[in-house]
């Protein structure tokens, strides 16, 4: 079932359409990079919107750090499936061979070698020389100056100091030899729009955004999900039953879920709507040092 | 601390009926974007619990403010911007009341980034002009008003901050909104809102202030979520950019793109504005099912009635309300690259979804953005603003920007670097070649002649009709040919059915019909090749403007002096039959009078000579004028 769409939404829907369009006609290897999140069920959504009746005109490539949910990686199949488009999935496995791991590695090591360095070779990899992402620049305070078509170095570098200005809907699409971009059809986009959209448009998402009852341990303030046995317990640890959802989805050992009773999409954002904290609150990777996001871009990181 | 104020979690609401406003913050540095755009946000409880515990902890360690919140360092997101205390890029922020969704772009206030205002003003319904109470208008502050101005928004609001430290002057601001509205009176504002705000303390920001009984008018925040945004997209002439031909298999050719404005429905009657050709829409087509309209800023998918040559760039429109298509026009262009303008450089233009090579033929002035004065100007550097010509390298389909923003305004991208170089706005076409500068030619036409070992030159018959002319020329240039001289013909039925075939045989026409020959020729000799001209070309005028069109000894007027009566006995199109029936007018030699040349640089066609005998003397005639090699054995191929 359809809900109507408010007319800010239909106006972020043809722009995100816009946005992929250009992509597509302006590119010679694009590529969808599909994270499973809420942001990328909304990016599939939309991406078939703008192509319909053709395929969307490019490959979902996922960048795994082998360390998602699950039902994540069961969900990505199924979707990439019903919309009949290519699934590349990459993982770094130099990074696999070092051992490298959220649990030994600690967040910020992993991220970077797993999804930093692992979306490299990717992108190397299959030669493309645009990939588009679902952040948003509401997400953090870095993201707010990022540009929709956000230039790349061969080295896969981003310069926030020499950003090409962006005007209207011209966007300057060239690049040399190597060179790439990155672009963000959701970049006007707010959390709430996105969960808006989802229910006005019955979009699919992973389940662990309901509440359900699942195994859980609390550790150093965040309620961690217990996925698969590879989450050593700290002594004294007993995994108990809670019924908790995620207001984001990373690496589950790096991934703090709530407490929630909303089972259902219209409650859970009726939960959001009085949330006082933002989505990023629950990623332990942003919480090293404030500037941090936009370190992890300079170096290459979504 | 800061003031308190009413925290609703509930403010947001699932539907607005008011459209988003896009906005943006502009102002002197230090005027207080960052901190009015900080006290929105806070206001409107969308600072969440964890961001204001980074935020006081960011407070203690970069603030300006003592003890209290800084709440510019919400905002101010890169690191270098949050140690020098200004903001160095455009950052966008999202508000959202229970009236109004608002999409707010801070643009920088430091000279130097002006180009990064002119960015968040290109996008924006209204803007939001940052005034010191204490200082008044500055400098940025008048060049902020006009940048805003020429982006071509209509509806500006000087927020007069920091009223609290005047005391809450009434005079004060009274003179500031008066100064700001002489100044804006050479600008293209239709509505100007001054509100006296305080953005630190909270004054006139959501709710009126106590502090300020004599100001009547609105908080800003009301102000912003009740003004009418003009959204008259609908209303104007239907314009659709094609973005991509959408061919999922053989039985559908759409075209995705969105509705710049205007509306379609199915069945109404459209044109392809560079071609002209005619269509009807048949389907709009969306994932959701077919639409059965579609109105300014919906991204659809369109298939035609007809089997149109459609490709990306091309701009579909209302056939009787077409926009301009030309490769010449005049434009406003705000400079946003350390390399300065080049005149006569070729840069990329991007203009909707067509990018093509085009170059500035003119610059006519630079604006003065403080004093909206002209200056003289040889170049534009970093975030000036000048006034230019520019010529495209094939017709473009446009609107005056004021007209119409999507399809008014450009890009311009440098070649080398692929940086934006600059942003433009077509102020109008220019339909008269005099306004272009000719572009200089960096191969010059001996360069061609040297690789081709013989000069360019253009051989031109004039006689009557039947005297042979073009049975001459065509032996020559065939001999030519095989003797590898790279020539063409150009012969004047041929013309007539496709470059001049919108001309007739009157007097003005047949004058008309020979410039144009003249000009093709001319770029044919610059191409380096030898060109074979067979018109009848009566008058002496004509003749003598197409000479005077070329260098020196290019022009070599062959004169084919067959008599009358011979053309007449002749006939070989059956034209002099005619002709003398009455049923041809103007026909020469019959009722319109015949020039001979003066001095022809040769005469054929005389005392019986064949048409063998005529092409020998010409080729003769080219060597000894070392225009080609001489070629030995030519008479004996050509005695027919």
């Amino acid at each position: 079932m359809k809900n109507p769409v408010s007319p800010h939404l239909r106006r972020l829907e043809s722009e995100a359409m816009f946005i992929m369009r250009e992509m597509a006609a302006e590119f010679q290897r694009p590529a969808m990079l599909y994270s499973i999140g809420k942001d990328s069920s909304a990016m599939l959504h939309l991406a078939q919107k703008a192509f319909f009746p053709s395929k969307p005109p490019f490959p979902l490539l996922h960048v795994d750090t082998t360390w998602k949910f699950r039902e994540m990686i069961a969900f990505r199949d199924q979707a990439a499936k019903n919309a009949g488009m290519e699934l590349l999935v990459h993982i770094n496995k130099d990074g696999l061979k070092r051992g490298i791991s959220p649990v030994a590695s600690g967040s910020s090591l992993h991220t970077r070698v797993m999804k930093t360095e692992g979306l490299r070779q990717a992108l190397d990899l299959w030669h493309f020389d645009a990939a588009f992402g679902g952040a948003r620049r509401d997400e953090e305070k870095s993201r707010a100056k990022e540009r929709i078509f956000s230039h790349r170095s061969a080295a896969h570098a981003w310069d926030p100091r020499n950003q090409r200005p962006e005007l209207w809907q011209l966007y300057n699409t060239r690049i040399k030899q190597g060179e790439s971009m990155r672009v963000f059809p959701l970049s006007n986009w707010t959390e709430l729009d996105v969960w808006d959209y989802i229910l006005a448009e019955d979009i699919p998402v992973v389940p662990l955004y309901l509440a359900k009852e699942r195994p859980v341990v609390e550790r150093d303030g965040a309620l961690i999900m217990v996925d698969d046995e590879r989450l050593p317990l700290r002594p004294g640890e007993v995994p108990r039953t809670e019924r908790i959802r995620f207001r984001t989805l990373g690496c589950y050992p790096l991934t703090g879920a709530i407490r929630s009773q909303a089972a259902t999409l219209p409650a859970m954002i009726a939960e959001m709507r009085a949330s006082r904290t933002s989505e990023r609150e629950g990623r332990l990777i942003d919480h090293d040092e404030s500037g941090s996001m936009e370190k992890k871009k300079r170096e290459g990181y979504f | 601390m800061f003031d308190a104020v009413q925290i609703n979690p509930h403010s947001r609401l699932m539907t607005q009926a008011r459209p988003t406003l896009r906005l943006l913050t502009c102002g002197s540095v230090d005027d207080g974007k960052s901190t009015l755009i900080g006290r929105l946000l806070y206001e409107q409880s969308l600072i969440l619990d964890d961001q204001l515990a980074a935020l006081e902890r960011d407070s203690r360690k970069h603030g300006t403010d003592g003890a209290n919140i800084d709440f510019a360092l919400l905002v101010d997101g890169l690191e270098a911007e949050r140690e020098q205390g200004i903001t160095i890029d455009v950052a966008y922020r999202y508000v959202s009341t229970a009236k109004r969704s608002f999409i707010i772009a801070d643009t920088p206030g430091h000279e130097q980034y002006t180009r990064n205002m002119a960015t968040g003003a290109s996008g924006a319904d209204l803007a939001v002009l940052l005034v010191d109470a204490r200082k008044g208008l500055l400098t940025q502050t008048c060049r902020h008003a006009a940048i805003v101005s020429l982006t071509g928004i209509r509806q500006v609001v000087l927020a007069v901050n920091k009223i609290d430290l005047t005391g809450f002057d009434e005079a004060g601001f009274a003179k500031i909104a008066a100064d700001f509205r002489r100044f804006a009176d050479a600008l293209d504002f239709k509505t100007i809102a001054p509100i006296p705000i305080s953005a630190r303390h909270g004054d006139n920001i959501s709710s009126k202030s106590a502090n300020t009984p004599w100001y009547r008018g609105p908080a800003l925040l009301d102000y912003l979520e009740t003004i009418d945004v003009v959204e008259d997209g609908a209303t104007r002439p239907l314009r659709f950019a094609v973005q991509w031909v959408n061919r999922p298999h053989l039985d559908f050719r759409g075209f995705s793109g969105t509705v710049a404005s205007g509306t379609l429905r199915p069945g109404d009657e459209i044109a392809v504005a560079g071609s002209g050709r005619l269509s009807r829409v048949a389907r709009i087509v969306t994932k959701d099912g077919d639409l059965r309209g579609a109105t300014a800023g919906d991204a659809v998918t369109l298939t035609l009635a007809d089997e149109l040559d459609i490709a990306r760039g091309d701009i579909l429109c209302d056939p009787k309300n077409r926009p301009e298509v030309s490769d010449q026009f005049a434009a406003h262009l705000i400079w946003m690259s350390d390399g300065k303008l080049l005149p006569g450089r070729s840069y990329l233009m991007k203009a909707g979804t067509r990018t093509v090579p085009v170059s500035v033929t003119e610059l006519k002035y630079r604006v003065d953005v403080n004093t909206l004065g002209e200056l003289a100007a040889k170049t534009l550097s970093l975030n000036e603003v000048g006034f230019c010509n520019l010529a495209t390298t094939t017709p473009i389909a446009f609107d005056p920007y004021k007209e119409n923003h999507t399809t008014g305004a450009f890009i311009l991208i440098d070649r080398v670097t692929n940086a934006t170089a600059a942003a433009g706005l077509i102020a109008f076409g220019l339909r008269r070649a005099t306004n272009i500068h000719l572009q200089g030619l960096a191969v010059a036409k001996q360069d061609r002649a040297r690789i081709k070992h013989h000069q360019p030159a253009v051989l031109w018959f004039t006689g009557l009709s039947g005297s042979g002319k073009s049975t001459i020329a065509n032996l020559v240039e065939s001999g030519l040919y095989a003797h590898g001289v790279h020539t063409i013909m150009l012969d004047g039925d041929n013309v007539r059915h496709g470059l001049n075939k919108d001309l007739g045989f009157s007097e003005a026409d047949r004058v008309e019909n020979i410039r144009r020959i003249g000009e093709v020729a001319k770029l044919m000799t610059q191409a380096g090749l030898i060109v074979l001209c067979s018109f009848i070309s009566p008058f002496r005028a004509e003749r003598r403007m197409v000479r005077e069109l070329l260098d020196g000894h290019e022009f070599i007027e062959i004169f084919v002096a067959t008599p009358l009566e011979d053309c007449i006995a002749r006939d070989p199109k059956g034209l002099y039959k005619k002709a003398m029936a009455g049923e041809i007018k103007n026909f020469t030699g019959i009722d319109q009078n015949y020039e001979p040349p003066e001095a022809p640089e040769l005469i054929v066609g005389l005392d019986n000579q064949t048409a063998g005998q005529a092409a020998a003397q010409i080729v003769a005639l080219l060597a000894t004028r070392g225009l080609i090699d001489h070629i030995d054995d030519l008479a004996a191929d050509w005695s027919i």
